[in-house]
């Protein structure tokens, strides 16, 4: 995982660079919620242009994060989701909380 | 006899999450023989991946067990079977029900079943209480119709040629 601290703007930009699975998650949302309680920030930008793989662990990852982000009283968005990304939190209705932008190039994911 | 399949595989690992990303690769190198999509391949992993943490997670929970896979290929569909002998699913269509979880306290979000649903052609699920769970995905993997394209551009071609000639 590599974090950004944009002081000026009180700016937290979070770039996962793991698969999200089940097995993964608890350890990101770890790594997240350590960095997102350090700064206090603002806004939180997690960037997801660096996973090639989420599966519905994705969904809780999120929506935890976006809870306690909100419960600090910052800004919560995501960027650079895919197709399939986007269709899971569409799905789950993520996408009518949380503000999601997609990626623009779409060859990001892993063959095999 | 003949078979009714053209190829066949089965896995068998341990109920460790970790075992998820070797799971979901392993079968997309199966199919690949296929010549999948990248889209496709990743509907496949996908799905996958949600079926083998039903059963690490709520199939055995605490209790180590087995997972299984077995997947077939059927000319151009390809069918995946992933199974468990843990604790079964009491009530399959609540289970099945978005949104629905028996696990919140792990943020999971009750989707893998509309997932699997929504990133395969078919999903069935089949359970006993006290042993065990079995899902059976399919998905047909489009046949790839670039050259044939190709060929009819060319059939235009030669038409137009031979009016103008």
């Amino acid at each position: 995982m590599i974090s950004e601290y944009v002081k000026e703007s009180k700016t937290l930009i979070l770039k996962v660079t793991e698969e999200i699975d089940q097995h993964t998650a608890d350890k990101i949302r770890r790594k997240l919620d350590n960095e997102i309680e350090i700064y206090s920030p603002k806004n939180v930008i997690f960037d997801f242009s660096g996973i090639l793989f989420m599966d519905s662990s994705g969904i809780g990852m999120v929506l935890g994060r976006y809870k306690l982000v909100k419960m600090l009283g910052g800004n919560f968005e995501i960027i650079n989701v895919n197709k399939r990304m986007k269709k899971i939190f569409d799905m789950s209705g993520v996408s009518r909380i949380i503000t999601i932008r997609e990626e623009e190039d779409e060859h990001n994911e892993q063959i095999v | 006899m003949s078979k009714l399949y053209d190829n066949e595989m089965k896995l068998e690992f341990s109920s460790k999450t970790s075992n998820e990303a070797f799971a979901r690769v392993a079968v997309a190198a199966f199919v690949s023989q296929l010549d999948p999509t990248i889209d496709e391949l990743s509907d496949i992993k996908t799905a996958v991946s949600e079926a083998v943490t039903n059963s690490i997670i709520h199939g055995y929970g605490d209790e180590d067990g087995t997972v299984k896979i077995e997947a077939r290929i059927y000319i151009d569909t390809v069918q995946i079977e992933v199974s468990d002998n843990g604790k079964g699913i009491e009530n399959i269509e609540m289970a099945m029900r978005p949104l629905y979880t028996s696990k919140p306290d792990l943020e999971r979000s009750g989707m893998g079943f509309t997932i699997m649903e929504s990133f395969m052609d078919d999903v069935k699920v089949e359970s006993a209480i006290g042993f065990g769970t079995k899902v059976t995905m399919k998905k047909k993997i489009a046949p790839k119709v670039i050259e044939k394209i190709d060929d009819n551009q060319n059939d235009e071609n030669n038409i137009k040629n031979i009016l103008e000639a």
